[in-house]
């Protein structure tokens, strides 16, 4: 570990040591801190504490103040903190959230959750022996945590932006003048989009923003939590759909379309089961469309993080090699219809 | 002057059967995210070898269509600019054929160079 990184977890400690201490309301011992990933600026950190009487195991997560330019389009800390209050009340399988960090605490916008177990890593999710019986499970149980998602109280909620088809399609447009190099596969595909756009929902519902494999854990039993709440938004329910069955999600497992784990059919049905509305496939086919478009397109966007000297790495540099995986699944897309 | 042996492509597979065969293994004992790290590098230069070997004439190929396609002259850079204003102005959509098929064509040179294994 490198002196600065020692100087970090020195600094992490410190902070949760006197947060946790206020939560709890008595002294706390940190240990087996450990930074889990991400970027330099949204981290993830393992801890546990101690209280007298017990060991909590717990997740920090935290935009140190330092931080700039890599959360575009990303939920500040505080906004994701009520969001996924909100969706653990009401019954959706979050983590649960504990407490908020103060100014005082040092470590900039940050809060602390219960840490569940599972594996979030797709490869070991959709290949390895443990998760065999899983795997069955899986599909219909995203649609399951879908629809209690999407029934979350909006009332309950902080204030969300509310994403329409055409608002979704204006931000991409705009992210590809930005890179400046002309994409005619992703302009036909946004044209495409834009002449198709479904109807604006009557009731706008809550979006998880980034529901896909790679981003919920998951143990021998199925899926134990939905992470990564940072891209939340009010709009259509069927946008998360769709962005699940990004061929790109399914991690090789390309036959089955819901998240590598099942088909279509069984997500919508569980949904449907699970007090979701009735999927229409033309809607739910859009939103896929959309999103290999929007998946492409951010690929473009890590690679010039890179390109502009805001962020050096060659595994950014690297996605933006990606993009033409979503050039193949586009132009296949568009020809069976829709 | 040309270079002398091992081409461009020869090298680098030299350099990505070094990495992926002794450094790869060790690296995953000392340092797993670096072994992860060198996984990316080592696909990211198979990338580089296979555009040395069929990135010009791919290039060359989209350079022709588009030139078919748009009727007119002007650098790959250019022409994709015209190509996709006129795609954003809904001036040409996918029932055009001779589009499609410069699009496919397009793309399937670009996939066989960044990731050959994609369906």
């Amino acid at each position: 570990m490198t002196v600065h990184a020692t100087h970090e977890s020195h600094l992490v400690t410190t902070g949760l040591t006197q947060a946790a201490g206020r939560y709890f309301g008595a002294p706390v011992t940190i240990e087996n801190l450990t930074r889990e990933s991400g970027g330099a600026s949204r981290q993830t950190w393992s801890f546990d504490a101690l209280t007298a009487d017990k060991r909590h195991a717990l997740i920090l997560r935290r935009d140190p103040p330092t931080a700039t330019g890599d959360r575009s389009g990303s939920l500040p800390r505080a906004i994701e903190f009520r969001v996924l209050r909100a969706a653990f009340e009401a019954g959706v399988r979050a983590p649960e959230v504990l407490f908020e960090l103060t100014a005082e605490d040092g470590l900039g916008d940050a809060y602390v959750m219960r840490r569940i177990g599972g594996t979030a890593i797709a490869r070991k999710l959709l290949r390895d022996a443990p998760y065999a019986e899983a795997r069955g499970k899986i599909a219909s149980q995203l649609g399951d945590i879908a629809a209690r998602i999407h029934a979350v109280d909006t009332a309950k909620l902080p204030p969300l932006a509310h994403r329409q088809a055409a608002d979704h399609i204006a931000a991409l447009r705009r992210q590809l003048d930005a890179l400046g190099t002309a994409q005619p596969v992703f302009e036909l595909a946004l044209s495409w989009l834009d002449r198709r756009k479904p109807a604006p929902v009557a009731r706008p519902v809550l979006v998880h923003g980034d529901y896909r494999t790679g981003n919920y854990l998951a143990d021998q039993t199925g899926v134990t939590a939905i992470l990564d709440w940072e891209g939340a938004h009010l709009g259509d329910p069927v946008e998360d759909l769709g962005w699940l069955c990004v061929k790109s999600w399914r991690f090789g497992s390309v036959d089955k379309p819901a998240g590598g784990f099942g088909t279509r059919e069984e997500l919508w049905g569980a949904y449907q089961g699970a007090g979701g509305c009735k999927v229409d496939p033309a809607r739910a086919h859009w939103w896929e469309v959309f999103g290999t478009v929007r998946w492409g397109i951010i690929c473009h966007t890590q690679a010039w993080k890179h390109l502009s000297g805001a962020l050096k790495s060659m595994e950014m540099a690297a996605i933006g090699r990606r993009a033409v995986e979503t050039e193949v699944d586009l132009l296949q897309l568009l020809k069976s219809g829709g | 002057m040309a270079q002398d042996r091992p081409t461009a492509s020869e090298f680098l597979n030299a350099i990505i059967d070094f990495l992926r065969e002794e450094a790869t293994p060790a690296l995953d004992k000392a340092d797993p995210r670096l072994g992860f790290q060198m996984r990316v590098a080592v696909n990211s230069l198979a990338i580089l070898e296979r555009e040395e070997r069929l990135g010009t004439a791919a290039d060359a190929r989209e350079l022709d269509r588009l030139r078919e396609l748009l009727g007119r002259d002007g650098t790959l850079a250019e022409l994709n600019r015209e190509l996709a204003r006129q795609l954003r102005a809904g001036e040409r959509d996918e029932t055009d054929g001779a589009l499609m098929a410069h699009l496919e064509l397009t793309i399937a040179d670009k996939i066989a160079i960044a990731n050959p294994k994609w369906r």
